[in-house]
């Protein structure tokens, strides 16, 4: 039952990274010399050597994209820590409800967040050629771990 | 130190130094603090706000001065004076009626309303205190922005919505837990009641057994009859738990 704790834990930390890379490197959007993210947008010259980055567009749709992204990490961080106060004050035989909506709350705000973003990016920056980034492809990939994760702890029972 | 010289030269040089900047220090300079830049909506009105330190009490002479440069212009036309406790507004030039005086001198405030901007409005503003004797210091200048319609600081949404969700979670579920305290504290109140109601029968019937012959079997066949529902009960509810464990 160790190994079944561990990979528990294991998946909840694969989360939680997938959600700090996601939102805090810089490719969500790459195009030619281009690459924007929720941040700034950043252009190598064409020689290669010089960037300029400078802040993203003030735009409410992609402050609230900011926001869930920025929602979902916590959601996350105190998903597990409320994990391990469960793991220490749960009866024998309970639910790790909390930890579960928690995580699924999480998933849930990734989801919104990469949603509003494929809907709205075109008017954040003036690409007219561009492909996701990988950081975009990880948000994507989070939302059903996340989901995974939080419905694994709902059904998990304490043992002693 | 010699014991017998009261002054020695390095006490003496500073005693001078203490008493000269105590004494004969120039009055500080006035410092006027505006804010950097502000932002109107066309046909709205603006603040713009002045304030000073000055190192002398408010004096009944102060005199409040604003001057408007406009936007790509090189002079600064006087738009607004006040002196002597009285206001005196703009009544010829492109702020005609349009100034309201907002500041009061005791708190050290100097404030004007613009009412009715309009786009020509746009440029520099400078707030200039001269408070006797306290009159050296750098003025302050504020710029001014007219927009159709203000846009919203960076920020305002994030700290919104994080705000937002964060406290109705956080609320939903100190209220789940606070509910099910109270709960379970009925429940247990409860519990301590219907034991203690128990005991008080036995206790009654034990009493009326010797006066009462006829009533006593209906007594106790009650008794009886709660106790094995009571034990049936818990039956049941042991062999539920026994087979959930079975099932994980």
């Amino acid at each position: 039952m160790l190994l079944l704790l561990l990979g528990i834990i294991v998946l909840h930390v694969v989360v939680l990274v997938l959600l700090f890379v996601s939102t805090i490197v810089s490719q969500w959007i790459v195009g030619n010399g281009h690459s924007t993210d929720l941040w700034q947008n950043c252009s190598t010259s064409s020689s290669g050597n010089v960037q300029h980055c400078s802040l993203s567009s003030v735009n409410e749709w992609l402050q609230s994209v900011q926001a869930t992204m920025i929602l979902s990490v916590i959601f996350s961080v105190l998903s597990l820590f409320l994990f391990f106060c469960q793991l220490f004050t749960l009866t024998k035989g309970g639910r790790f409800y909390i930890t579960g909506i928690f995580q699924i709350l999480a998933g849930l705000c990734v989801m919104s967040a990469a949603a509003i973003y494929t809907v709205r990016h075109p008017e954040w920056h003036s690409n007219s050629e561009y492909s996701y980034g990988f950081a975009y492809i990880l948000a994507w990939v989070a939302f059903p771990l996340a989901l995974l994760s939080g419905v694994i702890y709902v059904i998990l029972r304490k043992r002693e | 130190m010699a014991p017998g010289a009261p002054w020695s030269s390095p006490s003496l040089v500073l005693a001078v130094l203490l008493f000269s900047s105590l004494v004969l220090s120039p009055a500080q300079a006035i410092v006027v603090y505006t804010d950097r830049e502000v932002h109107g909506a066309v046909g709205s009105q603006v603040t713009l706000h002045c304030s000073f330190w000055s190192s002398e009490w408010v004096s009944d002479d102060i005199s409040f001065t604003w001057r408007y440069q406009p936007e790509g212009g090189r002079d600064a036309i006087s738009i607004f004076h006040y002196a002597k406790g009285q206001p005196y507004i703009d009544e010829v030039g492109a702020f005609k009626e349009r100034i309201q005086w907002v500041g009061d001198p005791r708190w050290k405030d100097g404030s004007i309303v613009i009412h009715n901007l309009d786009y020509s409005d746009n440029g520099t503003f400078t707030c200039d205190v001269k408070n006797p004797p306290d009159i050296v210091g750098k003025t302050s200048q504020v710029t001014l922005y007219v927009f159709e319609k203000v846009p919203t600081r960076y920020g305002v949404v994030l700290g919104a919505v994080i705000g937002g969700v964060l406290g109705v979670v956080l609320l939903a579920v100190l209220l789940f837990y606070l509910v099910r305290y109270c709960w379970l504290r009925r429940q247990a109140a409860l519990q301590r009641r219907l034991s203690a109601m128990e005991k008080g029968k036995l206790h009654k019937a034990a009493k009326d057994s010797s006066k009462r012959g006829r009533q006593t079997p209906v007594l106790y066949a009650m008794l009886d009859h709660s106790r094995s529902t009571k034990a049936a009960s818990e039956k049941k509810a042991k062999g539920l738990g026994e087979s959930r464990k079975d099932k994980k």
